[in-house]
């Protein structure tokens, strides 16, 4: 079997350049992970449903479960880890602690991710648009109305600077 | 989860990832939006030993809308087509492109990849059988072009050579006094629908129907073309009645099999249901109203 040479993937993470060398199946959310250790972003269903994966590839949402790490070589990234500036959150990050937007926490960075990707195409989106946004999220915990809420909230406050 | 082990060639244009595809032999695949392969790579049902990645191809992605055509570069994802100016001329297009799967995997599947693909429950296969569809195609002996009838043959198969891949899709737009929808019923939204009916009509001035298409998918191997509803409309007034007796054709028309999304019995009162619904919204935006219509799912 010849299919086991490695390749390079090199990707700009949270604004820093990083670089491994994988096998080619390594899963974009492994490369995250064991990799770069950045355990933020969570495997949920590994099988592209719950969102719980989900980063921005290129500033647009993506299930890192369901690319491989070389498809995004060259890429720029944001995981949870790269929300936060100086150690203070960000916007949406506040409005989910404030209106308890999470109970068990598991499916947070992607819900965090796919809310900031909304905010970023509309800045004053309606509920039904927010339905939508997140309908790639799964969340078994708080059925929703207070990420609905915060997502809300991040939209009002964003709205405000 | 991880695939098998393959080997991982990317290609910077088409003719090389089809001299790619000749050199790596019948196990090797095309990797675009990769999100159907990848889960089927993870549950290790496809087993590829190279995989070749046309992502980096420039150019590929383009949405454009030249005299009376729409052209859809192959790596154009649904969710570029879903906020294109193209597409937002032909409602059908706009239905289909915006409720594919979730918006994750709208900003990563391609048209391409999905007609490629012909999964006979994808959503792009029905939207454009129901429109004037042809599929430009390169390999090793150049382009050629192939109406979307003749390039879907089978459930997840196509007329393409192993070397040969889709370049573009071609869509001509239709009249004046036309108007199509495409609802597809879901039971949340990443998943593929129970069923879905597309539908593109024409009228005259009186609401008679000069041309029609109805297409019905996830029911049958490949998406349905229902020509004897299509007859219960064609040269005849669309009322209440000519679309029950065009929603009952359907319903026979229509060969569904008993799974997890739903008994066959289930899908065929679906499949009359949408399209009755399908036709009402067609006609409704034949006249030029602005009506919503695509993916339905509880929650939505």
């Amino acid at each position: 079997m010849s299919g086991v040479e490695k390749v390079s993937v090199r990707i700009r993470v949270n604004s820093e350049p990083r670089e491994a060398l994988v096998e080619p199946r390594t899963l974009l959310v492994e490369f995250l992970r064991e990799n770069l250790n950045l355990t933020g972003t969570h495997i949920g269903c590994d099988t592209t449903y719950c969102g719980a994966c989900t980063v921005l590839l290129n500033g647009r949402t993506v299930k890192s479960c369901t690319l491989f790490a070389p498809m995004a070589d060259g890429g720029e990234i944001t995981t949870v880890e790269g929300l936060s500036t100086n150690g203070a959150l960000h916007p949406v990050q506040h409005a989910f602690a404030e209106c308890h937007g999470l109970q068990c926490g598991y499916c947070t960075p992607g819900l965090l991710l796919s809310t900031v990707h909304l905010l970023n195409k509309n800045a004053k989106p309606t509920d039904k648009q927010i339905r939508k946004a997140i309908a790639g999220n799964t969340c078994r915990c708080t059925g929703y109305q207070n990420i609905l809420k915060a997502i809300r909230m991040a939209s009002d406050e964003m709205g405000k600077h | 989860m991880y695939a098998y082990p393959f080997s991982y060639h990317r290609a910077k244009s088409l003719a090389e990832a089809s001299k790619l595809l000749q050199q790596l032999g019948d196990e090797s695949r095309v990797l675009a939006g990769g999100q159907s392969l990848i889960p089927l790579m993870k549950m290790r049902l496809a087993r590829p030993s190279a995989l070749i990645d046309i992502n980096f191809v420039p150019g590929l992605a383009d949405i454009q809308s030249p005299n009376g055509e729409l052209r859809f570069g192959a790596l154009a994802r649904h969710a570029d087509i879903e906020v294109s100016e193209a597409a937002a001329a032909i409602p059908i297009l706009n239905d289909c492109a915006a409720g594919i799967a979730d918006v994750q995997v709208r900003n990563q599947g391609t048209i391409g990849g999905s007609l490629a693909e012909a999964d006979p429950s994808g959503d792009w296969g029905a939207t454009l059988l129901t429109l004037e569809t042809s599929v430009q195609c390169t390999g090793p002996q150049g382009e050629r072009s192939i109406a979307l009838e003749e390039f879907i043959k089978d459930a997840y198969t196509t007329v393409l050579a192993h070397d040969e891949l889709v370049r573009e899709i071609i869509v001509k737009r239709p009249p004046k006094s036309s108007g199509g929808a495409y609802l597809a019923f879901k039971r949340s939204a990443p998943v593929y629908a129970t069923v879905s009916a597309a539908v593109q009509l024409t009228l005259d001035g009186k609401d008679i129907c000069k041309d029609v298409r109805i297409v019905l998918g996830c029911v049958g191997l490949t998406a349905i073309r229902a020509k004897q509803a299509e007859a219960e409309l064609h040269g005849k007034k669309v009322d209440g009645k000519t679309i029950q007796r065009a929603a009952e054709a359907a319903r026979e028309a229509a060969e569904p099999q008993s799974d997890m999304r739903g008994s066959a019995d289930y899908k065929r009162a679906l499949v009359a249901a949408l399209v009755k619904r399908a036709i009402g919204t067609a006609v409704r935006r034949a006249r030029g109203e602005r009506v919503e219509a695509g993916h339905e799912y509880v929650g939505r």
